[in-house]
């Protein structure tokens, strides 16, 4: 019932909010784009666009089809119906090799980091050098470290991945993912699981390497407060659809029940607390009679 | 009661269905593995690595077990050659079992659940950890990088051992039978060297080790890219690892076998 | 862990194999014996080859010269036709005698040739004319119990 509800409030949207004036020159556009996973349809024609040179979150509850969002825009998975364009280029198109030029100006940071456990930390950092460019040892030494010092960690640099904390893994993985200055960066939850203040440095970081690298940023989140503190613009996704946009002030002044609850973190409301079930009363006294 | 027997046969029918699906995407698993093989073999050294983590590490086990077969093959053959009185035919039989049979096969087993299940076990990890995806993400393709040289490792590694294995046993047999038991030296080799034919008895168990390397390795790397991506998934794996190499190996030894010592 | 590390090791690994590969080419299966491209056929008929196989050596005074390379049967003499391959070093003249052995009580049967006296040598393709038939025991007990029964008779009869 729940997310009913809240489809049919996506399709009222675009007039209640239409803030697309930011989209200059979209760097990644989805257009219309239906995933269906085993039948299942967990993205439903969406669309969405993110302009060049903006830091932009996509908000929604765990399981809802944010991450599934990022491997389309990566190539990994391909949509059953729309586009997916990067660059001008359509990605669900493109063959292995195309593709494979095209993620080399991708950067991504995944949940966990996914640094590889048998390569010290300066290894990680340097291994997309080391595989796409000719570059000789010395120069790739000074631009590891330089990525390295970005995120504070030069000093780690001897470290294996199994002796970091894990706020010191996802900054680790972040200099690997920026190791050839991508055009375009995306961040899996890269809240999830850390301790207040790794989580601030995290955030300073997206937002700062953004800037630096004159790079796009996607972060797929939700932790609501430590985005819509660095973010230009969010998405909010629910049950596979854009359910509400804007930028952090819209979004914290929106009276729309779902972004409500989202933002302030409401056990009921429009996403319901219960699983659907049949009522309760019935289920008690029928199962006694039965 | 009729119903009952419908679904155990719609049970074996899902079972051999599933081992056949499987079967067919180990073989298109298989054919990409040989369709990325370059970086195995342009960048040896990523192989070289495998090697010591496949080979090297198994060489202690490998020469152990070796040792010891050879020894018990020594005493028991000894003790049933000598009421035939011909027990100068030890190396023969020693030397015969260890070069057709048991260095490729219980060699091919230890290799399995020594290198085949840490192999899966591995790239299981990798897969779980998203490691495998983060490769994907930055233009690197894991089938070349990860999976080739691990397969090419495997494939290398296995004759080797087979024959460390051999050798091994034939030296624990020569132990045995010549310096603890008293077996005359010169019948123990010269027997040994007019019974054992090159062409036919070592290089077609040179020939079944290099089959069962292919078989283990490919087993191994499949069921960890294959695993799912969670700690039972990856237990799991390994575990199939194991119990499927093993009987691949005890079935293609049999087919082998039957190929190579037909005429004989 | 560096690259030298894993080179020295496996490069180990390899010296161990193949010197393993090695051990059994040279010391099991001496593999100086087999010296196939240079050899010459030749080929034998006998009443009976007992248990003689495929593959089995062929004996000079003990020194393995050859292998039988075939055996057939004779459709219409029902005689065994042997082929052999003898080593090009080893040459026999063409009143040489081939018989079939056997080594030891249980041993493998094998071919043994015992030199001639001629002139000229067998060459490739050549039949040698002398030979003498596998032992069959099954033959040679009857053959025993036979005479030992005549005896115990004669025996019985002086009494």
């Amino acid at each position: 019932m729940g997310c009913f509800k809240i489809v049919v409030l996506a399709q009222r949207l675009p007039t209640l909010f239409s803030f697309r004036t930011v989209s200059s020159d979209p760097l990644v556009e989805i257009d219309n784009v239906t995933f269906a996973y085993d039948q299942r349809t967990i993205l439903n024609g969406i669309n969405l666009s993110i302009p060049k040179g903006k830091v932009v979150a996509i908000m929604g509850g765990s399981g809802c089809g944010k991450t599934t969002l990022l491997r389309l825009i990566g190539g990994q998975v391909r949509p059953s119906k729309g586009a997916v364009r990067v660059a001008g280029q359509v990605v669900n198109e493109l063959k292995q090799d195309e593709l494979y030029a095209l993620r080399r100006k991708m950067g991504m940071l995944f949940q966990f980091g996914a640094l590889f456990t048998d390569m010290s930390v300066f290894d990680n950092v340097a291994f997309q050098m080391r595989e796409h460019t000719d570059l000789p040892e010395s120069m790739i030494r000074d631009l590891v470290l330089m990525k390295l010092h970005a995120v504070g960690l030069r000093g780690a640099a001897h470290l294996l991945p199994s002796e970091l904390s894990g706020g010191m893994a996802r900054r680790v993985a972040l200099a690997r993912a920026i190791a050839l200055d991508p055009m375009l960066m995306m961040y899996d939850e890269p809240f999830a699981g850390l301790d207040p203040i790794s989580l601030g440095v995290i955030g300073q970081l997206i937002r700062r390497l953004n800037d630096a690298l004159g790079a796009t940023s996607i972060v797929v989140t939700h932790d609501v407060m430590e985005s819509l503190a660095i973010v230009d613009y969010v998405y909010f996704v629910s049950a596979g659809s854009i359910v509400a946009e804007g930028t952090p002030e819209q979004i914290r002044a929106s009276e729309m029940p779902f972004v409500h609850q989202f933002v302030k973190g409401e056990p009921d409301g429009p996403v319901p607390f219960h699983y659907p079930a049949p009522d309760y009363r019935d289920a008690l006294v029928g199962g006694r009679n039965a | 009661m009729l119903d009952w027997g419908g679904r155990r046969i719609s049970a074996i029918g899902a079972v051999l269905v599933n081992a056949l699906m499987r079967a067919g995407f180990a073989a298109r698993f298989l054919l990409a593995i040989l369709l990325n093989s370059g970086t195995a073999f342009r960048r040896f050294g990523l192989t070289i690595r495998e090697i010591y983590f496949t080979g090297v590490l198994s060489l202690i086990i490998i020469l152990v077990s070796g040792l010891f077969v050879g020894m018990v093959l020594g005493l028991q053959g000894y003790d049933t050659l000598q009421r035939f009185g011909a027990s100068e035919a030890l190396g023969v039989l020693v030397s015969l079992s260890l070069v057709r049979e048991l260095g490729p096969v219980v060699g091919g087993l230890l290799f399995a659940s020594r290198a085949g299940s840490a192999i899966t076990a591995e790239i299981g990890l990798m897969k779980a950890t998203e490691q495998l995806s983060a490769m994907e993400m930055m233009a690197v393709n894991p089938i070349a990088r990860v999976v080739g040289p691990r397969f090419w490792a495997g494939v290398i590694s296995m004759p080797l051992l087979a024959a460390m294995f051999s050798a091994m046993g034939v030296l624990g047999g020569y132990v045995v039978g010549v310096l603890l038991i008293g077996v005359d030296s010169g019948s123990f080799w010269s027997q040994m060297q007019a019974s054992v034919d090159f062409a036919n008895d070592i290089m077609n168990g040179v020939i079944k080790s290099i089959v069962f390397g292919i078989a283990v390795s490919l087993i191994a790397v499949f069921e960890g890219y294959d695993a799912d991506p969670t700690a039972e998934g990856v237990s799991g794996a390994t575990t199939r690892t194991v119990v499927t190499s093993s009987l691949a190996i005890l079935g293609l030894d049999f087919i082998l076998t039957a190929f190579m010592f037909r005429g004989l | 862990m560096n690259r030298k590390f894993y080179d020295f090791w496996v490069g180990l690994f390899a010296v161990l194999g193949f010197a393993a590969l090695a051990f059994l080419a040279l010391r099991v299966a001496n593999m100086q014996t087999v010296r196939q491209h240079e050899t010459y056929k030749i080929s034998a008929e006998f009443d009976n080859i007992g248990g003689l196989k495929v593959r089995a050596p062929i004996k000079s005074a003990g020194v393995v010269v050859g292998r039988v390379s075939g055996i057939a049967l004779d459709p219409k003499r029902y005689r065994a036709v042997v082929s052999m391959e003898l080593d090009r070093q080893y040459l026999f003249s063409r009143d040489a005698s081939a018989e079939i052995l056997t080594s030891g009580i249980l041993g493998e049967q094998y071919i043994g040739v015992s030199p001639g006296a001629e002139e000229t040598m067998l060459k490739d393709g050549d039949r040698i004319k002398l030979t003498s038939s596998a032992i069959v025991l099954e033959q040679l007990i009857s053959q025993m119990l036979f005479n030992k029964a005549a005896d115990g008779s004669s025996g019985g009869n002086k009494q």
